[in-house]
């Protein structure tokens, strides 16, 4: 059997008696990027906190290359390569720029004690050469409450894929951005797959999604409603299945 | 672009530094120079309005006598507040502190030896601190309640036990006199710098060192922040609340144990007046009480204005009942002015 990057096997997640997510199958192979698709409140959001460990599955089992990982939590999650940019794009806006990038994995010595001129180095290297923001207020020492939607969006975008990275999750990574930085940002998940790591994208619009996905999978209701390679469907036509999916929950 | 192989690289050539811009340092350090204009502003006041009282060295001295005391109590509250959370118990934690003490030094008697016996105290009353600054945090974390909430009911709680272990009994401290700890903790260098505020720096210094220097630190501005965030980012937000609250218990019991040293005995009600001065220092010194903002030097400058102001009412000849509506003025103007520097800062 193939090894992937990463698998579910029939996993379900229920709040109470809601039931966000019943029997997921899902998979991502080496050096592929998958496209979620499926309405407001379809299941992805659940689906992806899974994935990075801050929920935690009812049933149903997550491998990791092939081997099983019980318990997943957010460090676990990290320590095995999944970086993840949020919808909400956790930041926290009172900080500064470099407390932000490395938040929740700040670089210290052994006693715990912070390496500043460190952490602002790497911070304003990777902004203005890898993001290239040339823009005086982002300095490290600036606050991200003041950023426009697309700065937020950078920040979250440089904070996933510039650390080890095996498997970066895009939630909804286009919203609230400009032509220019979407643009952009299909570029950065195209070299995702040149440097040889997987993806999951999740987007509310089908053509970013078609263009940068390999495979496209389609949830509704909790459920995997089905999927399809991107070289073996057109743009109109998995728009003309979404729609019937919408509509009546299934493929055909 | 660059792709995502590239890693966080072992050195780095060229520092990232910008050359200093007093128009950015003022905006970026807004808070602390907010309260320091404030609390230079008042001492001039002071000074030119009762200047025999506020340029003579004894002043001074007895400040720094009585306002460790609380202002000691102020630093670890401030951390817990930038995290978003507020402890009121911490007056019931000095007293109890000062149970465990008393406990052990009585139950050590076998010992023969007053120095040892002390010793050991202290290190109970400092434990009973970190324990009872253990379960307030577990309750709040564990159950999810307000601490706000929390903290009402164990302050309650605290003080009872205090009120039961000693059967509402007071008891002198005179053995501690004959022991090294009493010029350690409470004496004078030089017949005038009080011990109490050497401690009262030291516990600053660690406290600004963990909370701007150290990942303990950088976690509770994330937490006070945005606890989502904090959390999705792999924060572990509940053991780091929790050892906050251990930390305001350690040093609320040591907070006990000068005071009550300083006295030479001990009061079931120690720490009873101090609640509203500790807070007034947080807030006067432009902590914000959602979280996520606040300097260790803002609470330390506000504690001193706080202590400052009672002697100086009555040394610029007012009575000593325009203490409490100065005292009220003061607070109300700076956490308008604090108010007012966020929003406009950064």
């Amino acid at each position: 059997m193939e090894e992937y990057r990463l698998e579910l096997k029939n996993v379900s997640k229920s709040f109470g008696e809601v039931k966000a997510l019943e029997n997921i199958s899902f998979h991502l192979g080496r050096n592929e990027i998958v496209g979620l698709l499926g309405d407001n409140g379809a299941g992805k959001s659940t689906l992806i906190k899974i994935l990075t460990g801050y929920y935690q599955p009812t049933s149903g089992e997550i491998y990791f290359n092939g081997q099983k990982v019980d318990h997943l939590t957010v460090p676990k999650a990290r320590e095995l390569g999944v970086e993840t940019v949020y919808q909400e794009r956790a930041l926290a806006e009172l900080q500064t720029l470099w407390r932000n990038i490395f938040l929740g994995r700040e670089l210290c010595n052994r006693w715990g004690f912070l390496d500043i001129q460190r952490m602002k180095d790497e911070t304003h290297r990777l902004m203005t050469q890898s993001m290239g923001f040339t823009s005086q207020a982002v300095s490290p020492d600036s606050r991200v409450g003041k950023y426009s939607g697309g700065e937020k969006q950078g920040v979250a975008i440089v904070r996933a894929l510039f650390f080890d990275a095996e498997i970066i999750i895009l939630d909804e990574p286009t919203m609230g951005l400009s032509l220019k930085e979407t643009a952009k940002l299909v570029s950065v998940v195209n070299s995702i797959r040149q440097a040889g790591k997987s993806a999951i994208f999740i987007d509310h619009n089908i053509i970013h999604v078609y263009n940068v996905a390999d495979r496209v999978v389609v949830i509704d209701r909790g459920k995997v409603a089905g999927e399809f390679l991107t070289k073996d469907i057109g743009l109109n036509e998995l728009m003309e299945t979404m729609v019937r999916v919408a509509e009546t929950g299934s493929l055909t | 672009m660059k792709t995502q192989t590239e890693r966080i690289t072992p050195e780095i050539t060229q520092h990232y530094k910008v050359p200093f811009n007093l128009r950015r340092f003022a905006r970026t350090n807004s808070a602390q120079l907010g309260i320091l204009g404030v609390f230079i502003s008042l001492w001039i006041i002071f000074i030119v309005s009762a200047p025999r009282t506020f340029l003579s060295p004894q002043i001074y001295s007895a400040f720094m006598s009585s306002i460790p005391f609380f202002a000691i109590l102020a630093i670890p509250l401030t951390i817990v507040v930038i995290a978003g959370e507020m402890d009121l118990s911490f007056p019931s934690i000095m007293a109890m502190g000062m149970v465990a003490f008393y406990y052990v030094y009585n139950g050590t008697a076998f010992l023969q030896n007053a120095t040892m016996q002390v010793f050991l105290a202290i290190i109970a009353a400092l434990l009973t601190g970190a324990a009872v600054g253990w379960i307030n945090g577990a309750i709040i974390v564990k159950f999810g309640i307000p601490s706000l909430v929390v903290t009402i009911g164990t302050q309650f709680l605290w003080r009872g036990a205090v009120l039961v272990l000693t059967q509402g009994g007071n008891f002198t401290l005179e053995f501690i006199k004959t022991t090294i700890f009493h010029p350690i903790l409470v004496g004078k260098i030089g017949g005038y710098f009080p011990m109490q505020m050497v401690w009262l720096i030291v516990i600053t210094i660690v406290g600004w060192v963990l909370l701007n220097r150290h990942r303990f630190g950088a976690h509770i501005y994330l937490i006070g922040d945005n606890v989502n965030s904090a959390e999705l980012m792999g924060v572990n937000t509940k053991r780091t609340r929790i050892q906050a609250f251990m930390l305001v218990g350690v040093v609320s019991a040591f907070a006990g144990v000068i005071a009550s040293f300083y006295v030479s005995y001990f009061w079931p009600s120690l720490g009873d007046g101090y609640l509203l001065s500790t807070l007034a220092s947080v807030f006067l010194g432009g902590t914000s009480v959602f979280g996520g903002t606040g300097t260790i030097l803002g609470t330390f400058l506000g504690a001193f204005i706080i202590g400052a102001i009672e002697a100086a009412t009555v040394a610029v000849g007012l009575t000593g009942f325009w203490t409490q509506l100065i005292y009220g003025f003061i607070i109300v103007l700076s956490v308008i002015m604090h108010t007012y520097l966020r929003k406009r800062g950064d």
